[in-house]
């Protein structure tokens, strides 16, 4: 009846599950590397392997560092770092935001009100300062306090997001039918809501894989990350800084590293939301 | 001219899907047509067809010409300045199709002095603000000064609809096409609204093109109808004919339904 | 079977819902409740629905008071009183297969038996395919949307069914059909239908509450108020409604 309702809904591209496919590809390669270092690197990562900042041979795929170090093993064990930062945020993120966010949903207007404006004001403040004010109220730098300072700095942004969504949510009918089928409020949580939001959080969750790596290679870039003997990327890239012209891959590799996982991780968070958009298609 | 506007042939698909397919139809100055359909009738999308209004996705074939003025493939400044002359539409929900942060009286004002403009007349201030009572009261609005400094939400359904039917007015349409436009109301404020339509049609000489899947709602309104099946006219002809002898078995079921309805409130249960 | 008394609901201090509401619905009656926007009917069923307490009066099922705050008595009333809504888009959950939407009374109210079998006697008493299970919301049309809604609401064998809009979103083709359906059902339980169509209560329910804004103007048997509607809001109500030329 509806003037949507005849209009007929675009059918899921194609494009959308290439993105998907490239995106995990790229995430793929990541995996593959990151993976391999817990049981294999080419060489010992803190070792003397080469002479100093030698060219890229058969030896050393990727050249050494100024410090001789094989500069493969150093990018593989990076790979591994960011992986466990943005997985580690993300989850540290997730749990803190869902659950913030659901208890705003579900608050009185009172309680919703203050919850939302604390969050604009969290919000307001960039992820990599609110990490970087996190690390620095802690002890010491190290690669947990990294991540716990990039999830509690993601959370923000996953609270409001799943307030907004939960709220949506609890406005639908087959919400007041789960009440009078005498679900349970919690119930109604976990078998509506949350299978209902987790679409959109998701690609949320992959867009802020991709941030929260960046925050920490900035982090480590400023010394407030992983310290040594951490290959993280951002550090690779300080110390690649002082002999960049004379040594450019040094920079560029840890560079590159870092832009395809970033990259891999948006096309997946564009994948999964062209994904998620034709269920709710035909559901006007 | 005897046709207003005048629909040949009309096919809309989009990727491979059929939605309408070679409707012809016409509506003659002052005529009123009802096209019913239920949904997935591709009615709506006729009416978005005939206005130059039809999403990007969907590619029409045949022919569609509107005060002599061809519509399919026309480019926007001509379908522009249709819009502001030969047609005016009015949708089935005025909350949506008012904008929720502009008064009442800027909304209709816009088309209104858009139209005198063209007419090589500049409206402002106080003769535009009179103008735009007149409107509101053309449409039998109660406290038209009050509307007029209104937002949108701040005044009922029923008088949404009607400012939405003003702000129709306010080009001087030759045709009104009206998308069901009392689904979304109340019963009493549907009669009303419908009331107004029938009045207005009449005072002002526009044709009308009425859509609604409500068979008693057409039939208080329109003298010709024309029955829509996914995309396929299946039966045309004066209201009196085919709402009481449908021929076509699909209008039967309509007009059967439609009068289990009617027997029921007549107490025949 | 559900007595109602004196009800109250409103926001604040000045905005009244509803106003000294009370009627009461016999077991095995079909019972319409008509109202436009505005009327307070579709808070009124929420109240009837446990869903918010009312400010004053009571309502009382089966000589029990229905107290959305007594968890033990919801869970009883819950089994005995389910509900379908306006919007068949809305009230399913677009990513539960329908197995489980019509399962979900029966899990949550840990109704014993074989709920797969029970789901399937539901579905094939709305007409539906038993095929239809493992399948999602969006793959069904508007009408058989709803006989989906309709086979939750009947599935635990409930002894009331409040429906609420329950036709109004669909085409009349389909309309007439759920109607139907609707009577049928209403043969073996209590039906409380609240609708602003006078056309489908007429079709459907021997007796009628009239609601406007907030108050009950009239009630009684349908015939007689189709015949004689006393209240002016009636009678202005059922000449407002569009009929087919003769």
């Amino acid at each position: 009846m509806t003037t949507i309702a005849d209009i007929p809904q675009a059918k899921p591209s194609r494009r959308g599950s290439l993105t998907l496919r490239v995106g995990l590809a790229l995430l793929g390669i990541h995996l593959v590397l990151g993976l391999l270092t817990v049981f294999w690197t080419p060489y010992d990562p803190a070792a003397m392997a080469g002479g100093r900042l030698s060219p890229p041979s058969l030896a050393h795929w990727a050249g050494t560092d100024r410090l001789g170090r094989d500069l493969m093993t150093q990018i593989m064990i990076g790979s591994r770092i960011a992986l466990m930062v943005g997985a580690g945020a993300v989850v540290i993120g997730a749990l803190i935001g869902v659950t913030l966010g659901l208890l705003a949903a579900f608050a009185t207007r009172f309680l919703d009100d203050v919850l939302a404006a604390a969050l604009d004001i969290l919000i307001a403040f960039p992820t990599l300062l609110l990490a970087m004010l996190v690390v620095a109220a802690s002890e010491s730098a190290s690669l947990g306090t990294a991540i716990v300072a990039l999830g509690i700095a993601l959370s923000a942004i996953v609270a409001r997001l799943t307030r907004i969504l939960a709220k949506r949510v609890l406005a639908q009918d087959y919400i007041t039918a789960a009440r009078t089928s005498g679900t349970s409020w919690p119930m109604v949580v976990f078998k509506h809501i949350l299978p209902n939001i987790w679409p959109t959080l998701s690609v949320n969750f992959a867009l802020q894989f991709g941030l929260a790596v960046i925050a920490e290679a900035s982090l480590s870039y400023l010394g407030l990350g992983a310290p040594p003997p951490n290959a993280s990327w951002g550090r690779l890239l300080q110390e690649a800084q002082g002999t960049v012209y004379t040594a450019p891959l040094g920079a560029i590799l840890p560079g590159i590293a870092l832009v395809i996982l970033v990259i891999g991780m948006n096309f997946l968070a564009d994948g999964l939301r062209d994904r998620a958009d034709p269920m709710r298609g035909a559901a006007r | 001219m005897t046709t207003h506007l005048d629909v040949r042939g009309l096919t809309l698909t989009t990727q491979g899907r059929t939605l309408v397919s070679n409707l012809s139809f016409a509506i003659a100055p002052g005529e009123r047509v009802g096209l019913i359909g239920e949904s997935g009738s591709g009615k709506s999308l006729t009416a978005m067809a005939v206005s130059g209004l039809l999403p990007a996705a969907i590619r029409a074939q045949g022919s569609i010409t509107l005060a002599g003025q061809e519509v399919i493939g026309a480019p926007g400044r001509v379908l522009d300045r249709l819009r502001g002359t030969e047609i005016a539409i009015v949708f089935q929900e005025p909350l949506t199709a008012l904008d929720p942060l502009m008064r009442i009286g800027r909304q209709i004002g816009i088309p209104l002095s858009r139209r005198h403009r063209r007419d090589g007349r500049d409206l402002s201030g106080r003769a535009l603000e009179s103008e735009i009572l007149g409107l509101l009261e053309k449409v039998r609005l109660p406290d038209p000064s009050r509307i007029l400094r209104a937002h949108p939400w701040e005044i009922s359904g029923g008088q949404r609809q009607r400012v939405a039917i003003a702000m129709a007015l306010a080009c001087r349409p030759k045709l009104l096409i009206a998308d069901e436009p009392t689904t979304a109301l109340d019963v009493t404020t549907q009669a009303e609204v419908l009331k107004l339509l029938d009045a207005l049609v009449k005072e002002l000489g526009m044709a009308l093109l009425f859509i609604s899947h409500d068979l008693p709602v057409v039939a208080s309104i329109a003298e010709r109808v024309i029955v829509l099946r996914s995309g396929e006219a299946v039966e045309a002809g004066p209201a009196g004919e085919v709402l009481v002898q449908p021929r076509h078995p699909y209008t039967q079921t309509l007009v059967e339904a439609a009068r289990a309805f009617d027997d029921a409130l007549s107490g025949g249960r | 079977m559900l007595e109602i008394a004196n009800l109250r609901f409103g926001y604040g201090r000045e905005k009244t819902v509803l106003e000294d509401v009370s009627f009461s619905v016999r077991a095995g009656a079909n019972l319409g409740i008509v109202g436009e926007s505005g009327s307070g009917k579709t808070t009124l069923l929420r109240l009837l629905l446990g869903l918010s307490r009312p400010q004053g009066g009571t309502i009382s099922f089966d000589g029990e008071t229905v107290d959305a705050a007594d968890r033990g008595f919801m869970r009883r009333y819950r089994r005995k009183v389910q509900a379908v809504f306006q919007d068949p888009y809305s009230s399913l959950d677009p990513r539960q297969k329908v197995r489980d939407i019509i399962g979900e009374p029966l899990a949550s109210l840990s109704i014993p038996g074989d709920h797969r079998q029970m789901v399937a006697a539901a579905l094939d008493e709305v007409g539906l395919d038993e095929s239809a299970m493992e399948r999602l919301p969006h793959q069904f049309s508007g009408g058989q949307r709803q006989r989906i809604a309709i086979a939750r609401a009947i599935v635990a064998r409930p002894k009331m069914v409040l429906a609420d809009e329950a036709v109004s979103a669909l085409d009349l083709s389909t309309r007439i059909r759920i109607v139907e359906l609707f009577k049928a059902l209403s043969e073996s339980l209590t039906l409380v239908f609240v609708s602003h169509d006078l056309g489908v209560v007429a079709a459907l329910c021997e007796e009628i509450v009239i609601l406007e804004a907030g108050r009950i103007v009239e009630q009684g048997r349908t015939s007689e108020i189709l015949r004689a509607p006393a209240h002016p809001y009636t009678q202005r109500l059922l000449a407002s409604v569009p009929r087919m030329p003769a």
